[in-house]
């Protein structure tokens, strides 16, 4: 939504109905839309369907990564807590060997958490699971356990590397190392921000990317209320009635209904009801007049769509 | 009923079938396959194509959102877990342990060699420096390295770091002391795996470092007339920790080669095809670095012969070289 207004007049030639306001967010519109789809990647399976997925995005991957290193670093920490608990308990030789024990516990943390979870049957860590992310073959194929491996070992290169240029310092000849340093390993760092499959370096080395596979709920069909015969027969739009909007804002109409609140829906209802001149009759909700009008608007646009005619929205005149 | 929408029909006739397949996705994401009966086994192919075929009907006549939507995350999940690995944990280590992780190695016999190379060119190079002028020792490490094992050193102290009396030090500092130079090891040795993404060039130089350190303190004990001795004690462990580090060179070479050189390939899939067969490299390190860590941990310090030492390093050499480059069976496909 953050597109720019154009800085010249939108050409309103062929459409002459339109207005200025609207021209420019119909465009900051569909350059948004044209935004997402670039993260849209196909997938045809072996029975010939296409699945569409969405790419996760580079600040959705650091986020996931922020929230493993947080339970790393805890598990890392309660582990030091309990072992010096307990080697404190016993005779003080033993502190050694758990000192050596947690060492080695630190090691496989490191390096082998990501690859403990991403090797599952879900194949995301903690971290990616709460934001809806999964790893995946960019092939399509199955993720072996061999990407698994090496997406994650590289990663000693793309975190482990500019941090330790970063801690690096001493003389002013070592300053100016490090920050080159830094500078190089930046590189490694930021890789996904600059490709358009938003790969991270062991993306890369191990033919996966990361994909946004959230769980999504079946609802209740909205036009299951408006087939009621005492409302269906309330409401008879007329055929102008029903070309008023496209498919655009049938789509921001079921976002309201399903998730807004009543004010918003109040509002709603008042501006459609203007723009399709609709009498308010006695006894009429906003809430029972938008699912009616929802119904009366899906049942004209799915019977243009079966005949090949998709009105993308209400500028779509056709 | 007669009123009711197109799509809505379309939906209510399948929606227990999505239901149905979305239930038993659930069931398989939490407790994996085993906590299906065999009659979700079965009906989960079914339930998947037709989920799928759905999808690309409703994409074509019907314009609810939530519908699509919730279609396309069930196809998504049901593909990933239809087309997903199904090999449990156990048989994944077994496979890598017999068929991938000596594969992976026998296969990369030039960048093997080209690593080491580096890695023995560096000592190589650090000795005779160091032979010629120990002055060079103090260019390669700076002061207070190794606990005094330096040149000034007198031959009675550099023996006594190479025998363990005994009782001089408790079970504890040995275990601590093995663990954390696997740590070290270890995370070198994937550092030199990672950093072959950038041409190979930064895993040289590691591998030549580690080996300009190893060699000029090599020198100084070859100097007091210790190098025999001094063999035994590196090499009990050192066989399996060197040949560690090189292999973990040789994975970041392999990846390097990829990246710079494609071949006919893109360089994507070049580099995708490399990297499998590096991981699995490096995963090998760090079990050849625990294997070393516990020689040298125990082994070194618990064994004193010159004899048993040199016996255990060769055994271990020969059966590296036989589990990684013996000539075995195809697998049958």
């Amino acid at each position: 939504m953050t597109a720019t207004p154009p800085l010249k007049p939108v050409n309103t030639g062929r459409r002459p109905g339109i207005s200025m306001e609207a021209a420019v967010q119909r465009r900051a519109r569909l350059a948004e839309e044209m935004r997402v789809a670039k993260m849209v990647r196909r997938l045809v399976t072996p029975e010939g369907a296409a699945i569409q997925l969405k790419l996760g995005s580079a600040s959705e991957r650091a986020g996931a990564f922020m929230i493993d290193i947080a339970i790393q670093w805890a598990i890392v920490i309660a582990t030091l807590l309990g072992l010096t608990f307990v080697a404190g308990a016993l005779n003080p030789g033993s502190a050694n060997i758990a000192f050596a024990f947690w060492l080695v516990f630190f090691f496989f943390v490191r390096n082998f958490y990501y690859i403990f979870f991403e090797i599952g049957q879900r194949a995301a860590t903690p971290g990616k699971r709460i934001l809806g992310l999964r790893v995946a073959s960019r092939d399509g194929g199955r993720l072996t356990a061999n990407s698994v491996l090496a997406r994650n070992f590289i990663r000693e290169i793309e975190i482990g590397l500019p941090f330790q240029f970063a801690l690096m310092g001493g003389d002013q000849f070592g300053a100016w190392m490090a920050l080159f340093g830094l500078l190089w390993s930046g590189v490694f760092l930021l890789f996904p921000i600059f490709n358009k499959d938003k790969m991270r370096v062991g993306d890369l080395i191990a033919g996966t990317w990361v994909i946004k596979a959230p769980k999504a709920k079946l609802m209740d069909d909205i036009t299951s209320s408006a087939a009621r015969p005492d409302v269906s027969s309330r409401f008879a739009f007329t055929t102008a009635q029903t070309e008023a909007y496209g498919i655009h804002e049938l789509h921001v109409l079921e976002d309201v209904l399903r998730q807004s609140t009543p004010e918003i829906k109040a509002q709603v209802a008042t501006r459609i009801r203007a723009k399709i001149s609709w009498v308010r009759t006695e006894g009429e909700t906003d809430l029972v007049f938008l699912e009616a009008y929802y119904a009366a608007l899906r049942r004209r646009l799915e019977q243009r769509m079966l005949l090949g005619e998709r009105k993308t929205d209400k500028f779509d005149v056709r | 009923m007669t009123d009711l929408l197109k799509s809505y029909r379309f939906r209510e006739e399948r929606q227990g079938d999505w239901k149905r397949l979305d239930l038993i996705l659930t069931k398989a994401e939490n407790g994996g396959v085993k906590n299906l009966t065999d009659e979700q086994m079965l009906a989960l192919p079914r339930l998947y194509r037709q989920a799928v075929s759905s999808l690309s009907v409703a994409r074509s006549i019907s314009l609810d959102q939530n519908v699509i939507n919730y279609l396309e995350s069930l196809c998504t999940r049901a593909y990933f877990f239809v087309y997903g690995a199904r090999t449990t944990l156990g048989e994944r280590m077994m496979q890598f342990l017999r068929r991938d992780w000596p594969a992976a190695v026998s296969q990369s016999v030039w960048t093997t060699l080209l690593a080491a190379f580096f890695f023995f060119g560096g000592w190589a190079l650090a000795f005779f420096l160091c032979l010629q002028d120990m002055e060079w020792f103090w260019t390669f490490h700076g002061q207070n390295f190794f606990d005094g094992r330096n040149p000034d050193a007198t031959v009675e102290y550099l023996r006594s770091t190479i025998y363990t009396d005994e009782g001089t030090t408790g079970d504890g500092e040995l275990t601590a002391f093995s663990s954390f130079l696997f740590n070290n090891n270890a995370q070198i040795a994937l550092f030199a795996f990672a950093l072959g993404f950038a041409f190979g060039i930064p895993t040289a130089w590691l591998l030549v470092y580690n080996g300009v350190m190893i060699g000029s303190l090599y020198a100084v004990f070859w100097e007091k007339g210790l190098g025999y001795e001094f063999t035994g004690w590196l090499m009990i462990h050192g066989v399996t920790e060197l040949f560690a580090i090189v292999l973990a060179g040789a994975a970041g070479f392999v990846i390097g080669g990829a990246v710079a050189f494609p071949g006919g390939r893109t360089r994507l899939a070049s580099a995708r095809a490399a990297g499998q067969k590096a991981a699995t490299m490096a995963m090998g390190c760090v079990i050849m670095l625990i294997i070393a860590a516990l020689l040298e941990g125990f082994g070194r310090q618990l064994i004193n012969s010159d004899t048993v030492r040199y016996a255990v390093a060769g055994s271990t050499l020969a059966l590296w070289l036989v589990y990684f480059y013996a000539p075995r069976k195809a697998p049958d496909a």
